[in-house]
């Protein structure tokens, strides 16, 4: 801007008098100093240094093959993890006993190539590979497990999932600190390829236990010299098909093929990137963007759209191990008595649930364990519980002394704060009004403060859900025994927690499944502290055209060593698929 | 002297932010590690919180957290296990860091030119659409116009990309759905504050000594208008850092915005009293920076 007087800039002169100049006007004022204004060059200054330091940032090969995981796994040490996401990264860092088979979900040889189990199958012995090992080199042996399942219960390690490990013996007295001599504890190595397990009953499981995650092995020496760090000790060492190339919290997790692990043969990609992500919205347009290649998460999937989503054939929805319920708190009046708890259940339609709120294919459920769910070798039939029948429902509540909901006290409905727990609570406050004549309040608490309320047991009734951490009834139905933490309703039956300890005292699966069966009828017929109402419905994105090794299983476990990405129009189209949102039989096993 | 007399205020400050955050924190129903599934028995949990000393008396917690504070150690995060609270938040400051510095050039670039332009062209058609242009600025929130953005720029011109964070394509978008607010209310201040200059008497007696108009403008009257804009400067770096968590979670951005927030809703205590205590930090260390320039920019305060 020249700032000479009488030069024109975009300013217009201000309406005065400019002296001309003349011979006795004062000399013109020197051009002031023209100190140019220092915002745009602090602003310039700012902005190149910021572009500047992203540039820095390295800019890292692509990797072969990227999944949206779901939110940030808070751990990927296999004796502190919980989450589901922090369980898929780990499950491709450490191999167990068995893995999983990527089209069943069931167990299948892992570290352990082959068992023998004894007829009362209270003992395994497996005889572990031969050519395992660690990604630093060095053999797998059957010590290493030792050390992991000890490292796994003892206090001093605080593993919450610790109880998947309470069926072998005098585990749980050792997790106490009650067992001096660490010799009792029922797991051996024989020899160093010889791992024996006893077990404290039978447990028709047990193989799916092995291949979760809190069973894998972990690398003694880094552990030991590391601590709590040993995560980030490089080089890695697993035992499984990756190695943890990075870890950036809210980045990403870089895995690299782990080229001594015993099936490293079959690990379809090389470099696999693990995205977190909590906004279902960002999940999707990564998606779609082309940035991410599958999103794996039930969680990131934008409900408004879901009308949309199922149409395309890249969505897949299919039964998933988890049930939707309520629970009542049976310690609290009229709930302690059975009849008004039957009650309430009846009256609820839970197909205008699925088919008006979640939309995305789950299935009404009556009883807990989802169908297709395994028992040992066989399928089993979980029975029937209390259908749809409003008449029935209003008898009984007339029985109970309340005749159309008179006398009835208003209760509250407790949930967490998510959108669709409120629209599934509103449809139930209406059905329970308009059948029963019953009124309903609904509350939302922030998660922690819902969380204690439950443990606590300072509410009426509340939502709740259950995802199993292995393909038998027992991971849902052990939960409502008298003495689990979990069961947090105040129900308590000698008889049921009989009937489930004698199920797993079987070694048949037809007296097993018989048992289990009266077990499930009577806490969903008769009892009811809990009220099903659907089964979850995994989903996934992928391109079926691109994606191959990602199936439909009931865990919905898809080993990230069998999933491949295959270049455009490589690879054969398959043929023409059921419309997508057909599930198909989860976890079919002939029966045995 | 000031200037050493607010240093050494700071420590004090700090130290009782500190302890309020911890009892504030612990105050909240919950704790870290409840969970939708309780371990399988009572002594799992009893051993958890043992191991992280949750089952000792509050004080004897705060003595154990400032003692290691004084080894530069926040502690374990209790929800990421295997991270140290001041791993996470080297990971994650330069990040947020360079997003709030990005936006806030970005604010003052756009922001100060042109509320200078809308206050000289006062009463014009520029100074309405330039008005109105910052009101929807500030109007609008962040989450409304990032995934506008989103949808135009990224997904039907795949000029930009959607998410995450690693290249310099990578920072246009947040950089713009976070600045565009500050953008707009500097240009209000600006434009306040150019407005109220411009009729000071000086000014006229400037124009009566026969100073050209941009002299005037720049030599005089912005170092005055400017004050108002320079007085926000503290708490819009301060909102730029904490308003970076909607951003952040919008476009998976990996910085400390979003622990801030779900650090106190998983109830990760270290983490917590970590992440106040560095934001007051910044906060007294930014505000002191502001009140320096203030006395540096208006020599009447620095008569004082």
């Amino acid at each position: 801007m020249n700032a000479a007087p009488g030069a024109r800039g975009i300013l217009r002169r201000a309406p005065v008098c400019q002296p001309k100049s003349g011979p006795l006007s004062p000399p013109s004022p020197p051009s002031p100093t023209r100190r140019a204004p220092r915002w745009p060059s602090l602003a310039t200054a700012l902005a190149a240094a910021a572009l500047l330091f992203t540039g820095c940032l390295r800019s890292q090969p692509a990797a072969d093959l990227t999944i949206v995981n779901g939110p940030e796994p808070e751990s990927l040490d296999p004796h502190i993890l919980t989450g589901q996401a922090d369980g898929r990264v780990a499950e491709a860092l450490f191999e167990g006993l068995t893995r999983y088979n990527p089209e069943t979900g069931r167990a299948m040889p892992g570290l352990a190539e082959r068992w023998d189990i004894s007829p009362d199958g209270r003992t395994y012995l497996f005889h572990l590979r031969t050519n395992a090992v660690w990604s630093t080199g060095g053999p797998i042996t059957a010590e290493d497990f030792v050390y992991s399942w000890r490292r796994a219960l003892d206090p001093a390690t605080a593993c919450e999932y610790a109880g998947n490990l309470f069926y072998v013996k005098n585990a749980r007295a050792f997790n106490a600190g009650k067992l001096p001599a660490t010799d009792t504890l029922g797991v051996h190595a024989e020899d160093s390829h010889t791992l024996r397990v006893d077990l404290e009953g039978p447990t028709a499981f047990f193989l799916d236990l092995c291949a979760f995650w809190t069973l894998a092995a972990v690398p003694r020496e880094l552990v030991q010299r590391y601590g709590d760090r040993w995560m980030t000790a490089r080089p890695f060492a697993a035992s499984g098909a990756y190695v943890l190339e990075s870890w950036r919290l809210n980045d990403r997790i870089r895995l690299r093929k782990n080229p001594r692990y015993w099936d490293a043969a079959n690990t379809h990609s090389e470099i696999v990137d693990l995205l977190p992500c909590i906004s279902p919205t960002t999940a999707l347009n990564l998606y779609i963007t082309g940035a991410a290649d599958v999103v794996w998460d039930k969680e990131l999937v934008p409900v408004d759209l879901l009308d949309v989503l199922l149409k395309r054939p890249d969505f897949h929805s299919y039964d998933y191990l988890g049930n939707y319920f309520f629970r009542f708190n049976v310690t609290r009046k009229p709930f302690d008595d059975p009849r008004v708890r039957r009650a309430l259940a009846l009256v609820i339609d839970k197909d205008r649930l699925v088919r008006k709120i979640t939309k995305a294919g789950e299935r009404v459920a009556t009883c807990l364990s989802p169908p297709g769910i395994a028992n040992g070798e066989t399928v089993y039939h979980p029975p029937a519980g209390l259908p749809y029948d409003p008449p029935a429902g209003r008898r009984l509540l007339a029985e109970a002394g309340f005749p159309d909901g008179k006398g009835f006290p208003s209760f509250v409905y407790l949930m967490d704060t998510q959108k669709t727990h409120e629209k599934i609570a509103i449809e139930l406050q209406e059905m329970w009004q308009r059948e029963l004549g019953i009124h309903v309040e609904l509350r939302q608490l922030e998660w922690k403060a819902y969380l204690r309320a439950q443990y606590m047991l300072e509410y009426d009734a509340c939502r709740s859900s259950w995802i199993g951490d292995y393909d038998d009834p027992n991971t849902f139905l052990d939960l409502f025994m008298s003495d689990n933490p979990n069961n947090r309703t105040g129900w308590r039956n000698a008889h049921y927690d009989q009937l489930i300890t004698e199920a797993n005292q079987q070694t048949s699966s037809t007296a097993r499944e018989k048992i289990l069966q009266t077990a499930e009828g009577m806490l969903l017929r008769e009892e009811v502290p809990i009220v099903p109402l659907f089964f979850y419905a995994g989903i996934e994105y992928f391109s079926p055209d691109r994606i191959s090794g990602v199936h439909a299983n009931l865990l919905a476990e898809h080993p990230i060593r069998a999933i491949e990405k295959h270049p455009v129009q490589a690879k054969p189209r398959p043929a023409p698929a059921a419309a997508t949102h057909d599930r198909k039989p989860a976890g079919v096993i002939p029966a045995g | 002297m000031y200037f050493l007399r607010r240093l050494a205020f700071m420590a004090p400050l700090l130290l009782f932010i500190s302890f309020l955050a911890f009892c504030l924190v612990h105050l909240a129903p919950g704790g870290p590690f409840d969970k939708e599934r309780k371990p399988a028995s009572p002594e799992i949990e009893r051993a958890l919180q043992a191991k992280y000393h949750l089952d000792e008396p509050l004080l004897r917690q705060y003595l154990r957290f400032l003692g290691g504070l004084a080894h530069g150690d926040f502690g374990a995060s209790l929800k990421y296990r295997n991270h140290s609270v001041t791993d996470i938040i080297a990971q994650g400051l330069p990040v947020s860091l360079t997003l709030g510095l990005l936006a806030f050039a970005f604010a003052i670039g756009i922001g100060i030119p042109a509320g200078i332009y809308t206050a000289v062209r006062r009463g014009h058609w520029q100074d309405f659409g330039g008005s109105l242009l910052a009101l929807l600025a500030i109007c609008v929130p962040g989450f409304v116009i990032g995934p506008i953005l989103i949808v135009v720029l990224a997904i039907h011109w795949r000029w930009f990309p959607v998410a995450l964070w690693g290249g310099p394509l990578n920072v246009i978008l947040p950089t713009l759905s976070l600045g565009i607010y500050f953008a707009g209310k500097i240009e209000r201040l600006m434009h306040e504050g150019m407005t109220q200059t411009l009729q000071l008497e000086f000014i006229n007696a400037a124009r009566a000594k026969g100073l050209s108009e941009s002299a005037i403008l720049w030599k005089h009257a912005f170092r005055l208008a400017i004050l108002p804009v320079v007085s926000y400067l503290g708490p819009l770096l301060a909102d730029l850092l904490t308003g970076s968590f909607v951003v952040e979670n919008i476009f998976q951005i990996p910085g400390i915005g979003v622990f801030m927030v779900n650090s106190s809703l998983s109830r990760d205590y270290p983490m917590v009293v970590g992440l106040v205590l560095l934001y007051a930090i910044l906060l007294v260390v930014l505000n002191l920076a502001v009140d320096v320039s203030y006395a540096w920019l208006d020599p009447r305060v620095r008569h004082e």
